[in-house]
């Protein structure tokens, strides 16, 4: 036997990426594009304009069947009974530890019918993990439909004027964080709105064959207003600046939902869900460490598992950091104890044998302007 | 396409040879994989470094990676503008030089890649 990898996966809009130029990575198993023009670039244009992003590489799990509210219960930190049909929110799958299997979006498709938008990189572990965390919940069945949707992010202040003429579906009077099903450019989608860039904005859910109608029409659409493809570069430093959780560096299954700082999306006044004892008792107790926003102080940019020093002592890590395009400073995230995660606090990053100065700043490093 | 006064390492730097001093920079192919350059981090003045040796680093949005020293020598002059305008790297990468060096073994020249060798290096 040998032991190759695994050709990496394609979307469905892969080769409208090569046509773009893109500079293409692999991720999380997908050959997917990092970059068309320059981070830097589309980073603004998703600030000042809008992107579009292919982001099919997004596993879709969904849970169906008269139990299905107490299946997704058992397994999502957050409340979904408090959610309506054509509503989301955004939730943990949390680990008998209250640590994260992953972050996720729960879409209320009907009273027996959920949607969860999951991490590439953890669809598979996810499917697993749930299938067999609701074995005794009775009438629910959960299904892998990642197959069935190619997903589109559309991103940016001028998303929805972009997007209306494509749609009959009234955008403007969709909330943030809901959903709605339609037509774009003659294709049968649900569009909601929802993103991971800190921007107002759509993603719209496409059948794989229709895809790249529906990305062509938009970008079309979009030419005279400035929309361009933007790739996961983008995404990321975007998503860092909204302060918006990364698995695999912010958050994974050693740091709990309270230690991520994300205890406004537990379910409290659930009955039980998985994790429900430690969040529990961390929520009465305290935790030790927290996860805080930061901004160097020095010139030198904080890295990913850089260590963090507090008055002079190694005392955390860097779950994410970058030299940001848009507020153009150094920013990061990290786990420090929690008597070092006050506002103002002053901490040392070792970049690279440096030890350069930082200081706990509020989170998100950008929120978007309310029109 | 890659200026034939210049010589080039592996790395992807190029060294421009003038006498005993030589100015060094790194490849329009170079900046080209790091994409948006952000940040350079460049030695002072009158430090020495040996063939290879590490003499900096340059970060762009996504990484880290370091700049190696296509010569030995002595350090007679720093960019100091990439401070403030990183991004010149991108824009002009074979103009953006880094450091001027006082070359100590000329010899090691003959170490480096013309623009022929480095073209094929890159292609």
């Amino acid at each position: 036997m040998t032991d190759t990898p695994a050709a990496p996966k394609k979307t469905p809009l892969h080769a409208r990426h090569l046509a773009h130029g893109a500079r293409m990575v692999s991720f999380a198993g997908w050959d997917m594009p990092v970059e068309y023009t320059g981070i830097a670039d589309e980073h603004q244009a998703v600030r000042t304009r809008a992107g579009l992003f292919d982001v099919s590489h997004m596993g879709e799990i969904e849970i169906a069947g008269q139990d299905a509210l107490a299946a997704v219960q058992r397994v999502s930190c957050n409340d979904a009974s408090r959610l309506k049909v054509g509503q989301i929110h955004y939730s943990g799958l949390t680990t008998r530890a209250g640590t994260f299997v992953d972050d996720l979006l729960v879409y209320k498709m009907a009273d027996d019918h959920f949607l969860m938008v999951v991490n590439a990189s953890n669809a598979t572990k996810d499917f697993a993990w749930i299938k067999d965390q609701i074995r005794d919940v009775g009438d629910a069945v959960a299904v892998d439909t990642s197959q069935r949707y190619a997903l589109i992010a559309l991103q940016g202040p001028v998303s929805l004027s972009v997007l209306q003429p494509l749609t009959g579906i009234d955008l403007s009077s969709m909330k943030y964080y809901w959903f709605a099903p339609g037509e774009v450019a003659g294709v049968r989608v649900t569009v909601s709105r929802t993103g991971y860039t800190g921007e107002d904005g759509f993603e719209v859910f496409v059948p794989p064959a229709s895809a790249e109608r529906v990305w062509n029409d938009i970008l079309e659409a979009g030419s005279g207003a400035g929309v361009v493809p933007a790739g996961l570069g983008a995404r990321d430093t975007l998503r860092l600046e909204a302060a918006m959780r990364l698995y695999g560096n912010d958050i994974d299954d050693t740091t709990t939902v309270l230690e991520a700082d994300l205890g406004w999306i537990i379910g409290w006044n659930k009955a039980d869900f998985l994790g429900a004892d430690v969040l529990r008792r961390q929520k009465a107790e305290g935790i030790g460490r927290k996860l805080v926003g930061f901004e160097m102080t020095e010139r030198g940019i904080a890295r990913h598992g850089y260590d963090v020093y507090v008055d002079g002592r190694k005392a955390g890590v860097v779950t994410s950091g970058t030299q940001t395009p848009f507020l153009k400073k150094a920013i990061g995230m990290a786990y420090v104890p929690t008597e070092a995660a006050v506002l103002g606090k002053e901490l040392e990053v070792d970049v690279r044998g440096r030890r350069l100065r930082a200081v706990v700043v509020p989170l998100p490093f950008y929120k978007r302007p309310r029109s | 396409m890659y200026p034939s006064d210049a010589k080039y390492t592996k790395d992807h730097e190029w060294i421009r040879i003038s006498g005993s001093e030589a100015t060094v920079g790194i490849t329009d192919y170079a900046q080209k994989q790091l994409g948006d350059v952000v940040y350079v981090d460049l030695p002072e003045v009158g430090k020495s470094f040996v063939q290879g040796e590490v003499f900096g680093t340059i970060e762009s949005v996504k990484a880290v990676s370091e700049l190696f020293c296509p010569m030995a020598g002595a350090v007679v002059a720093v960019n100091t503008d990439l401070g403030q305008h990183p991004e010149q790297v991108n824009s002009d990468p074979h103009g953006s030089w880094m450091i001027k060096l006082r070359v100590s073994n000329p010899a090691e020249a003959a170490t480096l890649l013309d623009s022929a060798q480095y073209s094929d290096l890159v292609k």
